[in-house]
């Protein structure tokens, strides 16, 4: 097929699956701010959103304070801001229009009726009255392109290339998710220190009395829900909620859709689907990334500290990504 | 109202035409409420499905809907014989005249048509002088316009035989009909139209470079922001094969390839929907960034086809149209079954004299203009307006020629003031390779304000289905 084609299917994929993911992840927020928490640990929550998705300096340039209002209508609505919700669903459509000829029908509209209903829904205060139902909608209209993409389209190059979008996006987008934490500190914090340290998110107000574990509940399970994983947690571990438990779930589980190791398996697979005369190395580079992931233990995971090897593994995506637009797509532009 | 023929009522709206009998029984019946319902319906499904133009001198990428309008556009069975019959006469004489034109100039020599119309004319490509196409066809996707004076009385507009565009809104207007209203397919007996792309296809595919045994196929788009690309990404689509933009096409050694993701692929036939001026950057517009450099020299060397072929448009020129009637007698020996529109051509000094006088009554055109801009329809424009034009005449008599305002043709259709009757055209399309084909239909415009003669959907025009009822 084209390489413009794929590049397209590639991008509407990774757009639509990049506005679910914020949307999971200011869900799971708004749901935290509901907690008694004091202005301060507030702030460092939305500091901790916009930092893992890397908005904060371009947040700062338009907003002086940081609201739950202001960073919802910054991550939601603003145009300005490409990685917003509007601006995801947007990109989604029109890579989609750019080769609608290329999806089934069905595809083609859901991605179009996601964008027309999102400029209506946008155009009333429905997001402000009550953002997680607006979340919801998003998630739902993301699992729609998705189940229509799988029960509708044939089993070619294109949907090869649709599912490589959706999982490469997911594995980074997750990986950030469990990330957050660490960017919510003041910028002063030092990144990489004791692991102790790591694992206390203290995102709750100090005056919430409880105990480190009943902080990292909450923290923890928010996490966990964000990736639709609560329960599952309770399925597979039968056991109280422990970080290092949602750890290995969300990175190593092979049997959890959301997990780094459940993404990586996909890409690879598809990445065989679609292989061509050039492609060889990006797949052994998309395997050995694969097999980290295979054959770790979440001891060695947590040992080399877990936000160290989690910015290696997002360098790593986006070295894949960079690898695949070379080998099949439009290169991006240097 | 009531000086106009009108396509569903006869003797001034007291009676229906008998192939409208059974149409307006059916309209007759439905609640208001039912119409209002239905038609938001249609408005909602158009957009859905993204069936839009995009405007230009609007926003960039500004979408509208074309609006259609559920009463269909009926023609008897009779009729359409003789506008098929019309159809194909004409544009076999127009492809063989283009094919002269590039060769011998047979009908120059014959002194049917003065030299410097054609070698002068813009649209005259020299760079095609002595190129053989594939089975000397250059037209092979051609949208006539025709509009209908009276009983049996048609009349050709113009020849559109560069890049036609509205064969999609004929197919999706068809789809929209029969979902909306099913009921009225099994009470009339309508020729279906949904096998144009394969109609299509096939055409293409007969016209590849010789020896090519399997050839591939694409339409080549200027891209998602053309006012057409809806319908450029739906022939595609329908037809199975690649939608291509010039940055996904490269020349080497004369021989046209695309990028695809398992490396390059040979190109043999290219349905591009993008004028002649964009297609090179190296031998038309160098400033073109929608075209492929060394496609000329590929083509030249018939090593892939281009259709519709370069240098069409000294055949679909308003200066070449008044020619068309004498073309038919000159290579098929036939009177035209079709009639010309009498045109006065400016850039004669008897027909510029008579055009001044008679502004007010008349249709100008500019020679190269396309979708309804730059023209003067008197009847219907204000002393200044008149004015105004009438300098820009006398400055450049050849860029334009005058036509009588026809008595166009009403059918009624629904405004907001309820059911009037509005004035339409319809653009039927003829396809043309190893063989001439046609479906039974085309697209209706009709123009939705009051009075107004102009149907282009640029000028807020809107759409009917078409129906030919079979024998």
């Amino acid at each position: 097929m084209l390489s413009r084609t794929a590049d397209h299917l590639f991008w509407m994929a990774r757009y639509t699956e990049r506005a679910e993911n914020t949307a999971r992840m200011l869900d799971v927020h708004v749901q935290t701010a509901l907690l008694p928490q004091s202005t301060d640990d507030a702030e460092q929550g939305w500091r901790a959103i916009l930092g893992i998705s890397e908005l904060l300096y371009g947040y700062n340039q338009k907003y002086d304070a940081l609201t739950q209002k202001d960073v919802i209508n910054f991550m939601v609505r603003d145009p300005s801001n490409p990685s917003s919700i509007a601006s995801c669903l947007k990109q989604a459509r029109e890579n989609a229009r750019a080769v609608r000829g290329a999806l089934t029908t069905e595809a083609w509209e859901i991605q179009n009726a996601t964008w027309i209903k999102m400029q209506s829904y946008l155009q009333t205060d429905a997001l402000e009255q009550n953002p997680s139902e607006f979340f919801e909608w998003v998630k739902h209209r993301s699992h729609l392109s998705r189940g229509v993409t799988i029960g509708t389209m044939l089993m070619d190059e294109a949907f090869h290339f649709i599912r490589l979008g959706t999982f490469l996006e997911r594995a980074d987008n997750t990986a950030r998710i469990i990330d957050v934490k660490f960017h919510g500190a003041k910028e002063t914090v030092k990144q990489g220190q004791q692991q102790s340290q790591q694992m206390s998110p203290s995102l709750l107000s100090k005056d919430s009395k409880g105990a480190d574990n009943q902080i990292d509940f909450y923290y923890w399970a928010a996490i966990l829900r964000s990736v639709s994983g609560f329960e599952i947690y309770r399925k597979v571990y039968r056991d109280v909620i422990t970080p290092e438990r949602v750890a290995e779930l969300l990175i190593l589980r092979a049997d959890m859709p959301r997990s780094l190791a459940a993404c990586m398996n996909q890409v690879l697979n598809n990445l065989k689907h679609v292989h061509n005369d050039v492609s060889a190395d990006t797949e052994r580079f998309a395997g050995k990334l694969h097999a980290d992931l295979e054959f770790s233990r979440i001891e060695e995971v947590l040992d080399a500290g877990l936000h160290d090897y989690l910015t290696v593994f997002l360098e790593r995506i986006f070295e894949l990504g960079n690898r695949i637009s070379k080998d099949f797509l439009v290169p991006l532009a240097a | 109202m009531a000086n106009f023929f009108d396509e569903m009522y006869s003797d001034g709206a007291v009676s229906v035409r008998k192939h409208y009998d059974e149409f307006a029984a059916w309209l007759s019946a439905q609640s208001a409420e039912t119409i209002v319902r239905k038609r938001a319906e249609s408005d909602l499904i158009f957009r859905r499905v993204g069936i839009t133009f995009a405007v230009y001198g609007n926003d960039a990428g500004t979408e509208r809907l074309i609006p259609f309008d559920i009463i269909p556009r009926i023609i008897h069975a009779a009729e359409w014989s003789k506008l098929e019959a019309g159809l194909v006469q004409r544009v076999k004489a127009l492809n063989m005249f283009i094919h002269d034109i590039y060769h011998g100039q047979k009908i120059i020599k014959a002194g049917v048509i003065p030299a410097e119309q054609i070698l002068k004319n813009a649209q005259y490509r020299p760079e095609m002088q002595d190129v053989d196409v594939a089975s000397d066809i250059y037209a092979h996707i051609a949208g006539v316009d025709i509009v209908r004076a009276g009983e049996g009385e048609f009349y050709v507009l113009e020849d559109n035989l560069r890049v036609p565009s509205g064969v999609s809104y004929m197919l999706e207007n068809r789809k929209m009909m029969m979902r909306l209203f099913p009921e009225l397919f099994t009470r009339h007996k309508i020729a279906p139209v949904d096998h144009y792309p394969d109609m299509l296809l096939d055409n293409l595919r007969s016209v590849a470079p010789a020896g090519v045994v399997d050839p591939t196929v694409v339409v080549m788009t200027p891209g998602m922001y053309n006012s057409a690309y809806f319908e450029h990404a739906f022939l595609a689509q329908q037809m199975g094969v690649e939608l291509v933009e010039g940055q996904d096409l490269f020349v080497k050694d004369n021989t046209v390839y695309m990028r695809t993701t398992r490396g390059p692929k040979r190109v043999d036939v290219i349905y591009r929907r993008i004028d002649d001026d964009y297609l090179d950057p190296l031998a038309f517009r160098a400033d073109s960034s929608l075209g492929v450099p060394g496609l000329l020299a590929a083509y030249r060397a018939g090593k892939v086809t281009l259709t519709n072929a370069i240098g069409t448009g000294v055949a679909d020129d308003k200066s070449i149209y008044p020619y068309v009637p004498d073309m038919i007698k000159f290579y098929l020996s036939e009177e035209p079954i079709l009639n010309n529109v009498p045109t006065y051509q400016c850039r004669k000094k008897e027909d510029l004299s008579y055009t001044l006088a008679n502004l007010e009554k008349l249709v100008v055109k500019e020679v190269h203009g396309a979708g309804g801009y730059g023209m003067l329809v008197g009847p219907a424009s204000t002393k200044q307006e008149i004015e105004d034009f009438r300098q820009r005449v006398i400055a450049k008599p050849d860029g334009y020629i005058a036509q009588p305002t026809l008595a166009l043709s009403v059918c009624p259709t629904y405004v907001e003031s309820g059911i009037a009757p509005r004035h339409l055209d319809l653009r039927p399309f003829v396809l043309s390779g190893k063989t001439v084909s046609m479906v039974k239909g085309g697209l209706t415009r009709v123009a939705l304000k009051e009075g107004s003669l102009v149907v282009n959907s640029s000028q807020g025009g809107g759409t009917k289905d078409t129906w030919i009822l079979e024998k």
